[in-house]
């Protein structure tokens, strides 16, 4: 059976499995009922400036009969006595020795509270330190969190102050309220940050209430932008991994991967783009900590299916297929197929094609039952009839070469070559 | 022994409770609504007579747009709430959904067909309006299905709308021949009474075709006429002992137990129902419901044969009644006046006949039936002495049309009256084709 060690720049855990800095994390009763359940490590809920939380404080979006497809919240870093976390943190970490213990922060604006902060916190034992660059919500206002992130000179500053202080390794949690990741990220490895981690939450309103006329979530008839996560904002969280991955700068420190998180499958997918250890919040607060037991049982099955015995056989393998659009195989060409044994004769497939573009799918009548079949000239390949199928295999894509050599925008271009006559 | 009042009050109304529960909360029906995989040129629709978007009024219901939802259903059948309840959806709409090629469960799309149309009904949602008046009068004869589907299709077109019903209520079979466990005479009042909040629409109840009214002068008086009485009349099984007491038709057995209250209908203690239809086992079940301690479907061919639906067959086994395949009904055998027995000719299959089902031929050998009671549900009869008086073409009763026009200019038929005996979901196709039909023949004879 393959290991789910996990050694993320020295700190061990038994698996790659993190919660992530958030409510479940913020007390001792959480987290020794997370290590019992068998997480693999936690990142307590950020400490530092002093807040007060409001209510309401989360809504969500569902999708076709789904709950909480997208989760946000606008809840604030802990509002709990430091030294009732701090000395929460000791007891834990003397209870489950063989756990990861990263502490979440985010100071006040200045050299010395940073400093302060890190002190007492190193002081507990605890494994590691991560900087909150990225809350967008409430404490920006200060100046903190995302205000921090947005700005790589202001982060590359903090991250300085932090360095002259740590003695542990420091990992820098990245916000996704950015065009792009990589600057920040740049400025904080280049500062001495030893590790990043990302994403933070995305800024979102949800929806609106349609019988009120106020966003959700409603605090005493008003509302503001909160952070979105769970399953909605994974791609956008493999996306910004990757790009860290790719980064020749940031590539350099090792990832923390967060954004999403739900099943095994997804920490495979961010295993493959580059991430060492995960982290998890909104599918443990939807489900509990129970769901750890199929997380790693479900990645270790597919370790061993895929003959992978330890992580580190794995991570980042997938980084380097993600190209640039210009070099992808002009040549390469899929049409799609449809089994007529499978077909169940919705008619999916061909409304999707026919509004969807390309009128490439034959439609027979019959009574009740049409038939349905490509029309392999006019099929571009581009998956969408594959994709709404209800039936698993039913379409499947047949490669069909347009030519047998290898070539890309830029050579086709140079080449001349004609474009669509359509 | 022929006798009322069998059972406790609670009894009655847990034998007469709705056999197919709605969904009770949003929840449910959106977990159902969502298990929809929104079909294009969706085979449910294409099985259902009055072509129902199925997909869209289920989509709908994923909107929370129930409003939506009923006027996509309502539009395309009027009686949609009633249908929701007495279709044999099995062979129709929910028969053709594409889970049953996946070997999984179909769409329960009665019950979610119920769900938007029992609050149009019971909160009178005005979905429809009635466009300005053509100035035009149409005669509707009868209130079943047929005729109020025409009626409304008619009024919303802006004409002035009479029904001639021969019964006290409207609704047709609907509310006198459908068992009671299925749709209550409640539902039907209030689904009528939703179909006339339209407006436009008078009714005339207790009046008869035939007896107080005559077509000849319906046709003086109104621009056009459309029949859609029906059918009436039980076939007679034309053996000795017919007359005796307890020999009862099931059309009058079910009407009964609509139009009384359920301690008031006698039943037997051991009951033979005689056929295989859908009438035959409404009788057969509301017998066991009403309390008869033996009840034995007989009928002359085989389940391959039948004309009920499996669904149908299986609430009657549910039900505890027998049943006697390959028996045909020889004799009634009585003393003293009252049924004792039901003698059978034992049957077995030969050739095909016309309707392309095996034909049973009489083996010779028979079986008596011990019972007090026989209901006679071998199919209903076509008003043939009507039509023949009326000069209307027919075909041994039933009215005989092209496009809903019968043989008289201005007078269309439709519904059970011409095609025999079909389902509601029929007979409100055929209201609708045939106020296209009547609208048709205003717009081409314009009467000064």
């Amino acid at each position: 059976m393959a290991s789910l060690q996990t050694d993320y720049l020295g700190i061990r855990s038994p698996n790659p499995f993190w919660l992530a800095s958030a409510p479940p994390t913020d007390k001792k009763i959480n987290v020794l009922r997370a290590f019992e359940a068998g997480w693999g490590g936690v990142v307590w809920k950020t400490l530092g400036s002093q807040v007060k939380n409001v209510s309401s404080r989360y809504s969500a979006v569902d999708y076709h009969g789904s709950r909480v497809m997208g989760f946000n919240n606008i809840e604030l870093i802990s509002d709990r006595p430091l030294d009732l976390n701090l000395s929460e943190i000791r007891e834990c970490i003397r209870l489950f020795p063989d756990r990861a213990m990263v502490v979440s922060l985010m100071a006040d604006n200045d050299r010395a509270s940073w400093h302060d902060l890190i002190r007492k916190v190193e002081d507990t034992g605890a494994h590691g330190l991560e900087l909150n660059f990225g809350c967008p919500h409430g404490m920006t206002e200060r100046g903190m969190g995302a205000a921090v992130g947005q700005d790589p000179e202001i982060a590359r500053l903090v991250v300085e102050w932090v360095m002259e202080a740590a003695t542990i390794p420091v990992i820098t949690k990245l916000t996704p309220n950015v065009h792009s990741v990589v600057p920040t990220g740049r400025a904080a490895v280049e500062a001495g940050s030893q590790g990043l981690s990302l994403i933070n939450t995305i800024q979102s309103v949800t929806g609106v209430d349609l019988d009120t006329f106020v966003p959700n979530p409603n605090v005493g008839g008003q509302s503001t932008f909160g952070g979105y996560c769970g399953p909605a904002v994974k791609p956008i969280a493999l996306k910004m991994l990757t790009t860290i991955a790719q980064d020749p700068v940031t590539a350099r420190v090792p990832i923390s991967g967060i954004g999403g998180i739900t099943t095994w499958k997804d920490a495979a997918e961010f295993l493959l783009l580059g991430a060492t250890s995960l982290q998890v919040c909104t599918a443990v607060m939807t489900h509990g900590f129970r769901i750890i037991e199929d997380l790693c049982e479900g990645l270790n099955n597919w370790m061993d299916e895929k003959g992978f015995q330890r992580l580190t056989d794995f991570i980042g393998r997938s980084v380097p297929t993600l190209t640039h659009w210009e070099d992808l195989d002009i040549n390469y060409h899929v049409v799609a197929g449809i089994d007529p044994q499978k077909c169940i004769h919705c008619g999916l497939c061909y409304i999707a094609c026919e509004d969807g573009s390309h009128q490439a799918i034959r439609l027979d009548p019959g009574m009740p039952y049409n038939t349905y079949s490509i029309k392999e000239e006019e099929c571009v390949g581009c998956n969408l009839c594959k994709l709404i199928c209800p039936v698993d295999s039913c379409i499947t894509m047949v490669e069909k070469r347009h030519g047998a050599e290898y070539l890309n925008w830029k050579e086709f271009q140079r080449r001349g070559l004609p474009l669509n006559d359509h | 022994m022929i006798r009322e009042n069998r059972l406790t009050p609670d009894e009655y109304a847990q034998n007469f409770s709705d056999i197919h529960p709605p969904f009770e909360t949003r929840d449910a029906a959106l977990t159902e609504a969502n298990r929809c995989l929104f079909c294009y040129d969706a085979p449910c629709t294409k099985s259902c007579p009055t072509g129902i978007n199925v997909p869209k009024f289920i989509q709908q219901i994923t909107t929370d747009n129930l409003k939506g939802s009923a006027h996509t259903i309502l539009q395309s059948n009027i009686m949609g709430g009633g249908c929701s309840k007495v279709c044999p959806v099995e062979k129709l709409c929910e028969g053709a959904c594409v889970y049953n090629l996946m070997e999984e469960q179909p769409i329960a799309i009665a019950r979610l067909q119920r769900y938007p149309t029992e609050k149009a009904i019971a909160e009178k949602w005005p979905l429809f309006t009635r466009k300005p008046s053509t100035g035009k009068k149409v005669a509707v004869i009868g209130a079943g299905p047929a005729g109020l589907s025409c009626a409304h299709a008619l009024s919303r077109e802006g004409i002035e709308v009479t029904v001639y019903e021969k019964e006290s209520k409207g609704g047709g079979l609907m509310t006198y021949g459908i068992a009671a466990y299925k749709v209550t005479p409640q539902f039907c009042q209030d689904e009528v009474d939703y179909i006339l909040a339209l407006g436009g629409i008078g009714i005339r109840y207790d009046c008869e075709l035939g007896r107080n009214i005559r077509l000849d002068r319906l046709q003086q008086d109104y621009d056009a006429v459309f029949l859609g009485f029906g059918v009436g009349l039980a076939r007679q099984l034309h053996i000795p002992g017919e007359d005796l007491e307890g020999v009862v038709d099931a059309i009058s057995f079910i009407y009964d137990i609509r139009a009384k209250s359920y301690p008031a209908v006698a039943v037997g203690d051991k009951v033979a129902v005689i056929g295989m239809g859908m009438t035959a086992i409404d009788a057969a079940t509301q017998a066991r419901r009403l309390g008869a301690r033996e009840v034995t479907l007989v009928y002359r061919r085989t389940q391959e044969e039948m004309p009920c639906t499996e669904a149908e067959l299986d609430i009657a086994k549910l039900d505890g009644c027998g049943i006697l395949w390959l028996a045909a009904p020889k004799e009634v055998v009585g003393d003293q006046g009252k049924v004792t027995a039901l003698l059978c000719s034992i049957m077995q299959l030969g050739a095909p006949d016309g309707s392309g089902r095996r034909y049973p031929v009489d083996t010779g050998d028979t079986l008596t039936l011990e019972v007090d009671m026989v209901i006679k549900a071998a199919g209903q009869m076509p008003f043939e002495e009507l039509v023949n008086r009326a000069s209307l073409t027919n075909d041994r009763g039933r009215i005989v049309t092209t496009d809903s026009n019968t043989n008289i200019p201005g007078v269309f038929g439709g519904g059970d009256c011409v095609n025999g005996g079909k389902e509601v979901v029929d007979a409100v196709q055929a209201g609708k084709d045939g106020a296209a039909a009547i609208l048709q023949y205003l717009q081409n004879n314009p009467i000064p």
